[in-house]
């Protein structure tokens, strides 16, 4: 049955790829540095199982120094710009039809694959778009008939000007499991719970949906926000005190959680992740351009839920 | 004391613009030895949990496609076929991709379109392209409309995911509500997405709208 391992080891594969053919690279100044930061990564895809949780843990900490004190860098582009633009008007549209392919592959896959038993059913939508990956690139080898170390090195250079905030989502998911075993959401929601004036009940409905995008800003993820916030503001005052209707403060609550995830760096992959792939100045772009649909959204999520969960 | 320990170092690295990756590890670190663990073993549990987190870099795995096709002028095929398009403005292209990302993502499709699979190689060529049908960009206003592109497919994903009935947010509201001794169905609270989505809609849609407008007005 294919599921995570598997594709733990293509994508460690195609990591330690990356750092071989990224140490060569002469055009890139920081390509030892570069080609450490991946060789880590593909390490703990290719043998994290048996490496121990200590040494994992020593492959984050490598990680983060590697970043933190500027070791990483990207080298120059990798075809000229007239060559793509003549290669744009000679493939034409049909280059739209091989982009297709890994989403076409990801539909297909969700809604085929559980039928056949070969893939672990948990993991289906993940399993589908690598072999839509493997798929498009068969299709282009043939079609474009590129240099084979083209697509890694097209791949390499598109990942380096990602760099660092490549795996922060992976570092904020480590950093969320302290927080659980420190109790850290615990001692917040015991606090939000303390400080509430009694007897207001538009007060504990905005302390529920504004606490849920405060919390969710700090920890970076609703998900997490949800059960601290819940079961420390809706469930004992919204539900217990105010009789409401626990499905829609729930559901309107982690809406509000997703307002605060639009506002916050701690949500690297929806945030900081873009800002180097699109090649933005300020790491912050992407946040401020989100704030004003954001904030709309959070009152709008309070006054409907103070109207419909009561009714 | 915890709570300042933990929050404190995020805030301050954030702000300070320092490195986030060795923040996110400093303040795991901090947090875990301000709690009483023992300092090896909350390196233990920070590797212990990024390794178990592997799932969520494997969409790296698009790079080779992208970056290929990208080499090949996808970016710029898409430029050429919107700049045939004479009713396009990025606001309005923008605002067709938020409603295709809200209606397939209400279906449950969430993973076909996304940051590195589409902005970056489609929709923002597109957009710029459109934009620049009138006048050529400054370098402010095109890294504006790159931002507003990054944040038209975050808003379109996160209001309307929770529509569908599948999806990781609904099981856990459901599953949570059910550990605290209420059952509720999880049709009854996705259909609690619904309002918040349309406002979504709206709220975005006329930002765009402006968006449009500003882009008319603004220097060049």
């Amino acid at each position: 049955m294919i599921g995570l391992p598997q594709l733990y080891l293509v994508a460690g594969a195609m990591f330690a790829a990356f750092a071989v053919r990224g140490l060569s690279d002469r055009s890139n100044p920081r390509r030892v540095g570069t080609a450490a930061f991946w060789t880590l990564i593909a390490v703990n895809f290719l043998v994290g199982e048996r490496l121990g949780d200590v040494g994992n843990g020593v492959i984050v900490l490598a990680l983060a120094a590697l970043a933190g004190t500027g070791q990483l860098g990207q080298g120059s582009a990798v075809v000229e710009a007239s060559f793509r633009v003549a290669a744009a008007a000679r493939h034409g549209n049909r280059l739209f039809a091989a982009a297709l392919i890994v989403p076409a592959a990801a539909l297909g896959g969700t809604l085929l694959l559980p039928a056949t038993g070969w893939v672990d059913p948990k993991q289906v939508t993940l399993v589908a778009l690598a072999g839509g990956v493997v798929l498009a690139l068969a299709v282009c080898l043939v079609w474009l008939r590129p240099r084979l170390n083209e697509p890694l090195d097209a791949g390499r250079a598109l990942l380096d000007a990602v760099g660092w905030a490549a795996i922060l989502p992976q570092a904020l998911a480590a950093l969320g499991a302290i927080f659980v075993l420190a109790g850290v959401g615990r001692v917040v929601g015991d606090g939000i719970g303390h400080i509430l004036p009694h007897g207001d009940r538009f007060a504990a409905v905005a302390a529920y949906t504004v606490g849920m995008a405060g919390l969710t800003m700090l920890l970076g993820n609703a998900y997490a926000a949800f059960p601290v916030m819940t079961a420390g503001v809706a469930l004992p005052l919204l539900v217990g005190r105010f009789g409401g209707d626990p499905a829609p403060i729930a559901a309107i609550g982690m809406l509000s959680g997703f307002c605060g995830t639009l506002c916050t760096p701690m949500a690297a992959n929806y945030n900081l992740v873009p800002v180097a792939l699109l090649g933005l100045d300020d790491r912050y772009a992407v946040i401020k351009a989100q704030v004003g649909t954001a904030l709309p959204l959070l009152i709008f999520n309070t006054l409907l839920m103070n109207w419909v969960a009561f009714a | 004391m915890l709570v300042i320990a933990a929050f404190g170092i995020i805030v301050a690295g954030f702000a300070l613009r320092l490195n986030p990756l060795a923040v996110v590890v400093l303040a795991g670190l901090v947090t875990g030895i301000a709690a009483g663990m023992a300092p090896l073993a909350v390196v233990a549990a920070l590797g212990k949990a990024f390794t178990a987190s592997r799932f969520v870099s494997v969409i790296w795995l698009v790079v080779p496609v992208i970056g290929l096709l990208e080499c090949h002028g996808l970016q710029e095929r898409a430029r050429r076929m919107i700049a045939a398009v004479d009713a396009a403005t990025p606001g309005r292209l923008l605002a067709v991709y938020l409603v295709f990302r809200q209606a397939t993502a209400a279906l449950g499709l969430i993973a076909i379109a996304g940051q590195a699979q589409t902005v970056r190689p489609l929709v923002v060529p597109m957009a710029e392209a459109t934009a620049e049908r009138t006048r050529p960009l400054s370098h402010k206003t095109r890294q504006r409309l790159r931002a507003m592109a990054a944040a038209t497919d975050n808003i379109g994903v996160f209001f309307a995911e929770d529509i569908f009935l599948a999806v990781a947010s609904i099981l856990l509201i459901k599953g949570f509500l059910e550990a605290n001794g209420i059952v509720v169905t999880a049709f009854a609270v996705s259909a609690w997405a619904i309002p918040t989505a349309i406002a979504a809609l709206l709220v975005h849609g006329a930002r765009l709208w402006r968006f449009d407008r500003g882009l008319a007005h603004a220097p060049a």
